[in-house]
């Protein structure tokens, strides 16, 4: 990376704070009141150790971001949750960077719940995700570095009765030409007298000595040796674990319960009807779950759906012959039809997916009827802490939300309707003595318990010229929509259409000149959510894969054939041009391997794939190498962004290759890693991750490098087979070599 | 019915239903979380521990079947083995989540334990019982295979 790119990066503007985020923090936090959202910006007690102390005035606290104690420890507040995505240490980074730190001394904790000093700036509440974690941080975490620096460095000038200009901070160690030094930790006390500066200098970025280079991740000690304390971890004394039994359809509810045979097992405290189920409360997980099997519960299913996977695709199929709500037009696709010389159409059936993160919902409650405290990993902390207010009718300021680190999110811990902490509370109502509960999901809660990706259905049509350009395109979208009845609708469903459902196919960018894209949105019964790149998820396949197959026919190269149509589109291009060098795409191949490319942007970050595929004995698809190129600005921690692009795609290929939900009769019909079959060691591909050199913001990385392998391996197989990969995960499909 | 289970070198008396899985007994008895619940049907590797020795998953191990046995937990590993494991992940930064890193370091000690230099079918057939829903598997191949240097 270059000086004069960094230079850029320093000038990028302040990150806008939209206005809509009280009127959203209302609505989630259920009607609790309008006081809610100052309340919760009151000070927590008691949250964080080391916050506490640096309340208590024994160590450089300037900000709430960084904390400087006597024992030379500087203690980034995470204001987001790291569910392994980097966010800890990508935001100690920009800290460590401006603060001159030592990477031995760094330490994180994460922040309390506030959604005033702990805000994303790109939602106005506190809160992660759209992979926004590092990107709306840059500046306030650089200057928070920076403040602390300054007040050090001004500390030990006063010290040393020395100019602060003749003073150098490097790698944690405070000094001067004259021999003089001294540790963080030793002017911690006498900094913190020190004016905090308004606006202190950011460093210019071709000083930089960790952004863009290098920073080990700060949890990976503790997440090898089992001290990383996940929210199923919490132990303690007199603590209850509580588990529910949960409807077998979408909205039945429960008619009546038979606790007799549960209650007869060792441990076991109580049986309860919440408005979830019917919660077992025992002293020890193994009690919780052999009750649960024992309790026998009745269901009024009257008003549950009760339709199947086959249903909803053919109810969307349907759909798919009739115009939509408009997402995107531009010239006439009618006409362009018309005197297209030949016309393609493709329709793709996507299904339900689980997030299925390796640590199932869970949420510790302990409840007295005048305070609470909660242990979660908290994705949208204000979204967790309003909804308990709401449950369990305490002010915001009674209630101390922990976020505790996440074993996985892919979208499933940012919940609009803060159900598993709704339940948790619930619970902690119902049962109504002062002592720790904890919530567990099963294995077989979460496959079977909703929060999926929707189902969505495709039809493209494009028209071709004689010269093989595409001269019209016609993208309709039939699916579910995330976001309709969640406090967030407001904001992102806008004239009908979910943003979330058209995103990447309404952003095609493509120069086509006649081109429609709209929309179908049916209600269906089973909870819906983002998952891993949203949107991208199904569109990023369509467009991409039939992009390949207008390739074929127009008798064009598909890596040349894109680029053709991204003239304007210089960031996509770069992407697609350093995966296809890199990959030595244009290379024979050896027999009975094949190569595809795809390139597609989300979450303002752009990636291009390319994939070598094999067909294994009885045409099982094996994803021998992905060779990928990101875009995604400045790389605050290359290492980092490499991690997300390998976890990225193989999070990505699971779902391409085999993991689907399948309801019959509006039963989910997997329960646990059986019959949801996901990515394992043996099917994970060679990756290399190329990064390109930016001037640009930095933009995220834990979605966008998701969507891309799936296009990527189906153009390969194309290629190879001819089969076009149409009904997902490509499990269903047959592909043959062709001879 | 009490059993007696060695745990990371010391002998643990335990007071519970003797159904009650291995890993039950770590987490809620010995308070031992290191190791880690994913699935209760010995499809993740989550939950794996060393049974005398040997890498098994947890949640299928009943408590009066551990009676009398040796336990490592992911607490109490050690040895040129286990050091060159966990120095490996740390160096290639394998963790994201790190929820089910716990399993796949006590599946690739176990690994090493068996095949001090595994080849990548070696490491595919032992560790595709242990998911990383964060797909971390490209690194986890890559320390193994650099821990395997350093032994």
């Amino acid at each position: 990376m270059t000086t004069s790119t960094l230079g850029e990066i320093f000038k990028m503007p302040p990150v806008q704070l939209p206005d809509a985020s009280r009127r959203l923090f209302l609505k989630i936090s259920g009607g609790a009141g309008a006081g809610l959202i100052l309340g919760l910006a009151a000070p927590m007690p008691g949250a964080g150790s080391r916050a506490a102390a640096a309340a208590a005035g024994t160590s450089l606290a300037p900000n709430p971001f960084v904390i400087v104690a006597p024992d030379n420890t500087v203690t980034v507040i995470l204001k987001h949750l790291d569910k392994g995505q980097g966010a800890a240490t990508g935001l100690a980074t920009l800290v460590a960077e401006e603060l001159d730190a030592d990477h031995a001394q760094i330490r994180t904790e994460f922040a309390p719940s506030d959604p005033v000093k702990f805000k994303n700036f790109a939602f106005g509440v506190q809160g992660v995700g759209g992979s926004t974690g590092l990107s709306n941080s840059y500046e306030q975490y650089r200057t928070a570095g920076a403040t602390a620096r300054a007040m050090l460095v001004a500390a030990a000038a006063r010290a040393w009765a020395l100019p602060a200009g003749e003073i150098t901070v490097k790698a944690g160690k405070i000094s001067h030409a004259s021999g003089k030094s001294a540790t963080f930790g030793e002017l911690a006390v006498k900094a913190a007298a020190e004016n905090v500066p308004e606006k202190p200098a950011l460093k210019d970025p071709k000083d930089f000595v960790y952004i863009g280079k290098q920073f080990p991740r700060v949890d990976s000690p503790v997440k090898v040796n089992g001290t990383a304390k996940f929210t199923l971890d919490h132990q303690f004394d007199g603590m209850l674990i509580a588990v529910i039994v949960r409807p077998p359809l979408f909205g039945a509810k429960v008619s009546a319960f038979d606790a007799a045979e549960a209650m007869k097992i060792k441990g076991v405290v109580t049986v309860l009807q919440v408005p979830q189920g019917v919660a077992v409360l025992a002293d020890n997980t193994w009690a919780a779950l052999k009750a649960k099997r024992l309790l026998k519960v009745t269901w009024d299913d009257s008003a549950a759906e009760k339709r199947g996977s086959e249903e909803i695709v053919a109810i969307y199929k349907a759909l798919l012959d009739k115009p939509g709500i408009k997402a995107r037009e531009q010239g006439n696709i009618e006409d362009a039809f018309k005197s297209a010389a030949k016309v393609i159409e493709a329709d793709f059936e996507f299904p339900y997916l689980a997030h299925a993160p390796m640590e199932p919902m869970n949420c510790v409650v302990r409840f007295d009827g005048a305070s609470a405290d909660i242990w979660t990993g908290s994705q949208l902390q204000t979204v967790d802490h309003g909804a308990a207010c709401a449950v369990l009718g305490l002010k915001p300021e009674a209630i101390n939300l922990h976020t505790v680190w996440a074993g996985g999110s892919f979208g499933r811990r940012a919940v609009p309707d803060a159900h598993y902490v709704r339940e948790a509370c619930d619970i902690a109502k119902a049962y109504g003595k002062p002592v720790p509960i904890k919530l567990m999901w099963t294995r077989e809660d979460d496959i079977t318990g909703g929060w999926y990706r929707p189902i969505y259905v495709h039809r493209i049509r494009a028209g071709l010229d004689k010269d093989g350009n595409i001269i019209a395109w016609l993208h309709r979208i039939a699916g579910q929509s995330i976001m309709a009845g969640t406090a967030f609708e407001a904001m992102t469903v806008k004239n009908g259409i979910d943003e979330t459902s058209v995103e990447g196919a309404s952003s095609l960018p493509y120069a086509i000149a006649n081109l429609r894209v709209d929309l179908h949105t049916e209600k269906v019964g089973v909870p819906v959510l983002w998952w891993r790149s949203v949107g991208a998820t199904h569109t990023a396949h369509a467009t991409e894969h039939m992009i390949d197959m207008l390739a074929k026919d127009a008798g064009k190269d598909p890596v040349a054939f894109r680029l053709e149509l991204l003239k304007d589109k210089p960031r996509h291009a770069g992407v697609l041009k350093l995966a296809a060098e890199k990959a030595g795409w244009g290379m024979p191949l050896p027999p009975g391997k094949f190569r595809g490319v795809a390139v597609h942007e989300s979450f303002g970050s752009y990636v291009a794939n390319v994939a070598d595929v094999s067909l294994r004995d009885g045409g099982t698809v094996k994803v021998e190498r992905i060779v990928c190129a990101i875009d995604c600005g400045l790389a605050v921690n290359p290492d980092v962004v490499a991690a997300q692009m390998e976890g990225g795609i193989g999070y990505g290929l699971g779902a391409a290759l085999k993991s689907a939900i399948t309801l019959k009769g509006g039963v989910v019909e997997q329960t646990n890693f059986d019959g949801y079959d996901v990515m394992r060691m043996s099917e994970m591909p060679r990756i290399e991750v190329h990064i390109v050199p930016s001037a640009a913001p930095p933009t995220g990385v834990g979605e966008p490098g998701t969507p891309v392998a799936l296009p990527a391996v189906a153009n390969a197989l194309f290629s190879g087979t001819g089969v076009r990969t149409l009904q997902l995960p490509m499990s269903r499909q047959a592909y043959k070599a062709k001879v | 019915m009490a059993q007696t289970i060695t745990v990371n070198g010391e002998k643990r008396s335990i007071d519970a239903d003797p159904e009650t899985p291995l890993l039950w007994v770590l987490r809620d008895d010995l308070r031992l979380t290191g190791t880690k619940f994913g699935c209760g049907a010995a499809l993740c590797g989550a939950c794996t521990v060393h049974l005398d020795g040997e890498a098994v998953r947890s949640c299928q191990i009943q408590a009066r079947d551990a009676d009398g046995r040796e336990v490592t937990t992911i607490e109490g590993v050690s040895g040129d083995i286990a050091k060159a494991v966990q120095a490996a992940w740390i160096k290639l930064d394998v963790a994201q989540c790190g929820y089910c890193q716990p399993g796949q370091v006590m599946s690739a000690i176990g690994l090493l334990s068996q095949i001090p230099k595994p080849t990548d079918d070696d490491i595919d057939k032992a560790m595709d019982g242990n998911v990383c829903r964060c797909a971390t598997y490209h690194r986890i191949r890559a320390a193994i295979h650099e821990a395997a240097k350093a032994i």
